[in-house]
Order: structure tokens, then sequence, then C-alpha cells
């Protein structure tokens, strides 16, 4: 089985601090780790390949120094990497990051399931995983937070819902997102880093995946950021205290009176 | 931040490996395992999945060669969060280190791979109920019956006793010949006549198992001997020259962690309208206490990659060394870090009381800190003669 499972580089948001004049992070001297969400897609990969066999390719759009993640998910588990890098490839929002990683997962051809984060840490979009799997016209589930069977032609997975979960069969080949339920990931091995110490990453550009410039990067993101700042805290609040009844009669009122319920 | 000791490359992912384990897995599970003084098998799982369990084991037998320096990095850095938990590791490289050190290929390549995978533990039987630091006075015997050996006694206070399966065992096969009568024979578990007896109730390590192994009528094949009659004591001195480095960088480890809480604890405790890190007297012990670990550090990991050279033959003077002024350090950190959070340092709700406790066994297992004297003045006497030859 063939399963590529889609990364992306984020800044270790543990201690970010934001520039209160242009509404940017302060990026300097924060470390770039494997998006948070991304890990489980990455363990699920490996899972899915020590259950049924296979080979598990990783693929992430970025800079020359995005590769220090491929090489953690090899060291996690992965058996190849594949960087996407191409100055075109810049500024990419949803769209043409769906765009990108699709155009080099039919370049590279051949695969089963595609695995993804629910979200990244970063932009919380949820969008490119779902994007993905529409350019590549294949089925998708998200946030997957368990594969109950999978065969080669089939997958029976539970998708986590607010009140529950549903349980899906869909055909292969398939896209999933995967929620953080689904499994808890490993510890690289010593041995395995050594592996992705020496491991060599497939580097690709857009001539080399058939993509066309014209919908990477900047130039195929319609999306277009108009300010950003750091939202006000909220004040003005109000307390109720006394006798538990009584304070839920003067929340229900005072709710009334705003119109809110 | 500890002073740069010029770590190599894989040195330092084998610190990041440990860290990562240490934090992630024993940190959330270390107060139940002293509590319950049960066997901490799941984070043993995660000791053979990550390969620390053969840091020290080379590469030819499955390990990642990477010595007792190796095993020093991964001992101080998971011992920084639990001393206890990390002994089911540690105590494993004391028993296979003779097998290491005196084994044949055979022996090698039978036993090493499946320590160095962390499919097995292993144990080191040398001490007995009246022979602790006078290993000659041991009463346990080999007798030889054919292509056999019997053996016969009880040994104690022997660390992963019961949970490991391969026991590196020291017998009288002469009784005459005193120290050169003494051979050493890896017993495995389950053998017919090889039984455990009681566990220890101990002050500290309350996560790791001490037991007695019981030796009745034990018949051990003669390809479990290890090199030849009357080598066992050479080789459990060899042994404890590339051991105690072990021992030393677990209390080096303890003594970290104490460091940490205690500096923690003083920033963030208000006494007097101030954080009581403020006061000079806090300040000094604080300061003290650093010094102290970073030079536990330098000595130990010099220590270390002395042994791992190989140029010296024995290098017992300074692995004594190391072991005597880590454990020592780590006594003194414990206590001063339990002295510093004061009444809640004494409280089982904070790490240092633990390794208060965990610390004291490092002063006295493997060579109590008085026998590491001994040591050190035998090999500063045999220096002098040698000179004045």
């Amino acid at each position: 089985m063939n399963i590529i499972v889609c990364i992306k580089q984020v800044l270790n948001t543990m201690n970010v601090q934001i520039d209160h004049e242009t509404g940017r992070l302060k990026r300097d001297g924060l470390e770039s780790i494997i998006n948070p969400f991304d890990e489980y897609a990455i363990e699920e990969g490996v899972r899915i390949k020590e259950r049924v066999g296979g080979r598990v390719t990783t693929i992430t759009m970025g800079p020359p120094q995005a590769e220090v993640i491929l090489r953690e998910a090899i060291a996690k588990g992965a058996d190849e990497g594949v960087l996407l890098s191409d100055r075109a490839f810049s500024g990419a929002d949803t769209l043409a990051t769906s765009y990108t990683l699709s155009a080099a997962i039919r370049f590279l051809g051949n695969f089963d399931i595609v695995v993804c984060g629910k979200q990244a840490s970063d932009g919380d979009t949820a969008q490119v995983g779902p994007g993905i799997a529409e350019m590549l016209d294949i089925p998708h589930v998200a946030y997957v937070k368990k594969i109950e069977s999978i065969n080669d032609k089939t997958i029976k997975v539970e998708r986590a819902m607010e009140d529950g979960y549903d349980l899906i069969e869909s055909s292969l080949p398939v896209l999933l997102t995967v929620a953080k339920e689904i499994n808890s990931p490993r510890v690289a091995s010593l041995k395995r880093k050594m592996i992705a110490k020496k491991a060599i990453i497939k580097v690709l550009d857009a001539a080399a995946i058939g993509a066309d410039v014209k919908k990477t990067g900047l130039n195929g993101s319609p999306t277009q950021v108009m300010k950003i700042f750091v939202p006000q805290q909220r004040t003005g609040r109000e307390k109720f205290t006394g006798e538990p009844s009584k304070i839920a009669a003067a929340v229900v009122k005072r709710l009334l009176d705003l119109s809110l319920i | 931040m500890v002073m740069d000791y010029m770590l190599s490359e894989e040195e330092k992912m084998m610190v990041e490996t440990a860290r990562t384990i240490a934090i992630e897995k024993m940190k959330p599970v270390r107060e139940y395992y002293d509590e319950k003084e049960e066997f901490p098998w799941e984070i043993v799982k995660e000791f053979a999945k990550s390969d620390l369990c053969g840091v020290y084991i080379p590469e030819e037998y499955g390990g990642f060669g990477k010595g007792i320096m190796g095993l020093v990095l991964v001992v101080e850095e998971l011992c920084k969060v639990d001393g206890a938990i990390a002994l089911a590791l540690a105590a494993t490289a004391l028993g296979a280190l003779p097998i290491l050190i005196a084994g044949s290929e055979e022996q090698k390549k039978k036993y090493l791979p499946d320590i160095a995978s962390g499919k097995k533990l292993a144990a080191f039987g040398l001490t007995e109920a009246n022979a602790g630091s006078d290993a000659t006075g041991m009463a346990t015997t080999a007798v030889k019956d054919g292509d056999y050996y019997v053996l016969n006694g009880t040994k104690c206070f022997i660390t992963n006793g019961g949970d490991a399966e391969t026991y590196t065992v020291f017998a009288k096969t002469n009784s005459a010949r005193g120290a050169r009568g003494i051979s050493c024979f890896i017993v495995e578990k389950g053998m017919s006549g090889f039984e455990f007896g009681k566990k220890e109730k101990k002050m500290g390590i309350k996560a790791s198992s001490t037991r007695e192994l019981i030796f009745n009528n034990c018949r051990v094949y003669k390809d479990q001997l290890l090199n030849k009659e009357g080598y066992g004591l050479m080789i459990a001195q060899a042994t404890l020259d590339r051991s105690r480095p072990g021992v030393a960088a677990q209390a080096l480890g303890i003594a970290t962690g104490a460091l940490d809480e205690a500096v923690d604890y003083a920033r963030k405790r208000v006494q007097s309208g101030q954080s009581i890190i403020s006061f000079q007297g806090i300040q000094h012990m604080l300061a003290d206490m650093a010094t102290e670990v970073e030079a536990a550090r330098a000595l130990l990991y010099a220590s270390a990659r002395m042994i791992d050279a190989g140029t010296v033959k024995r290098t017992s003077k300074e692995s004594a060394m190391a072991k005597l002024f880590c454990s020592e350090v780590a006594m003194n950190v414990t206590t001063n870090a339990v002295q510093i959070l004061g009444g809640y340092g004494y409280s089982r709700e904070y790490p240092v009381e633990k390794m208060m406790r965990d610390a004291k066994i490092t002063t006295l297992y493997e060579g109590t800190s008085q026998i590491q004297k001994n040591e050190i003045a035998l090999n500063l006497i045999k220096e002098s003669v040698a000179k004045t030859k």
C-alpha cells in the first residue's frame, strides 16, 4: 500500500510573541517544528504500513530548510521525504497549497491513501487536506479518530463529530485528515534517527511536478490579507453572585434584555 | 544550561532521545512507581523501542556502539527525571558488562543482541549476605560435575533480580584458591534450581526491584562459564571499572534534577514580599550546588572518555573518583534542595524528597564511598611504587 503523508513546517508557538506595531509574529529565535497535528498523520501513516505493509512518503512544501521536518518524519518511521521547493510556490494560500500538493501527489502517482493532520497550528483553516482531495478527485474523510479496518480496496473509519462519531466506509484511494485522538506518536529511535540523517531528500520544483505556476504561490492565491491585528482584550464583563437559582434567573433575564437568547 | 563538553552529533542524539522519553513517558508516572513499588515495564518498553537499551553495546551485537560515555549520557538524562526507573536499563548494563568484557564470540552473539534490543534485561549477582565489599567471603559454590557446574548458595540485594532474564553470577569453583578461586557464569531465568527470594523494601529506588537469587543444585552447562575457572573476580573488577561511571551518572542526573527543582522553587516562592532566590543565603547555597554538579559532570565525562579510549588497561582509580564524587555531590545537593524547599521539600507533593531518598543508594552500591576511597588510595600507592622502582 502506498501511503502519502502531507506535513507542514510551522513555528513552535509555545512561546510566541507578537509585534504590536505590525501585528506580525516575532520570528527571531523561534524554532521550526512539524505542525503538531501532522505528527498524528505521520504516526497513522506508519501504523497503516505496519498493519498492511507498504511504503510511507512524506511531502512538504516550503523553503530548503524545511527538509529538517522530512528527516524527522523519516526518523519516526516514514520511508521517504519529498520537498516541494520553488520560489513560485511562496506566498501560497490554502487553494494554491492544495493545488501544488495535489500536483506533486499526481506526479508521484500510484497512491492508495493520503493522510494529513486535521489543520495547521498557524493558519488553523483545516482546508488544505480536503482541498487536495478535491483536486485529485478522490473521496476524503476529515477528523478521523480511528481506522477500524483497511484492505486494498476499502477503508472503514470513525469520524469525530461534536455529538459522537460517524462510521464511514470509503473506497481507495482516499484522503484522511486525522484528529489527535487517533494515536499517540512514537519517540523516534536512535537507529531511525541515523537512517534519517543519511536519507536523501528528493527536492522537486514546479517544472518537475508539472505545476502551472499561475496556480501556485502568490499568483494562485485569491486570499488577500487586508490587515493583521491583535484582538482587543474583552472588557466589561458582569459578575452575578448569590443563590444559584437567583443567579440563573438574573442571567437569563440579562441575556433576554440583550436579545442574545 | 550545561557546559559545552563537545559532545558529538550522535551523543547529542542520545541525550535528546533520553530527554524525550524522560519527560514524556517517565515524568507522568514517577510518583506512581515510587508509591506502588512496581517494576516499570511500560517504560522499559519505551527504552527498548527508542534503542536506548543498547547504547553501550557494539553495533555488531545490535547496539548503538557508543561505549560507557553513551551509557553515562543516557542514564544521566533519564535520572534527571527519575533515578529509579532508569535502573532497569543501568543495572542491565552492569549485568551485561561481564559478557561484553569476558564473553566468547558465541556467548556475546547469544546474549548481547537481546539485551541491546531491550527484549531481555540483565542483572549482576556478586553480593551475598556475608560478602559485600569483600567478595572473597562468598559462600556460593559451583562444583564441576561432568559437563556441568552445580551451583548452590544465595545472592542478595540483586538489582533487577526476578525481572531480568540474563544473570551473570559469581561462585567459588575452588575454595582453596581465595580470590583466584571464583568464577563467573551466565545463568538464565527459568533454569531448574534457580529461584528468587524476598524482594527488599527500600528507602529509595523503589521502582527498581531488589531480590535474592537462590541456587539449589542449579546445573549450569560448561559453556555458560565466562572465560576460565578462577577468572571471576578479575571479571568483576574489570566490570566495576566500567560500571561505576553508570552509578555516577545516576547520581549526577538526580543531583541535576534536584538543582533545577530548587532554582525553580526559589524563584517562585515569595516570603517577606520577595522571592526567596533574592536572599543571598539561598543564592550561595544554589551557587555551591551548581558548581558541585558541574565539577561532578566534568570528572565523570573525563573518566568515561578515558575508559572508552582504551589507552590504559585499568581505570579503577578514575571510575572510583567519578563515583565517589558524583554520589557524594548527589547526596549533598538533594539534601540542600529539600532544605531550600523547606516543609514542601519534605512533603511528597514535591519530587525532591524522593530525589534525596534515591540519591543515597549511589553512595552505597557498587562499593560504598569508603571502598571507592580505598580503591583510589591503593592506586596512588601503586603509581608511586611504579615511579620509584
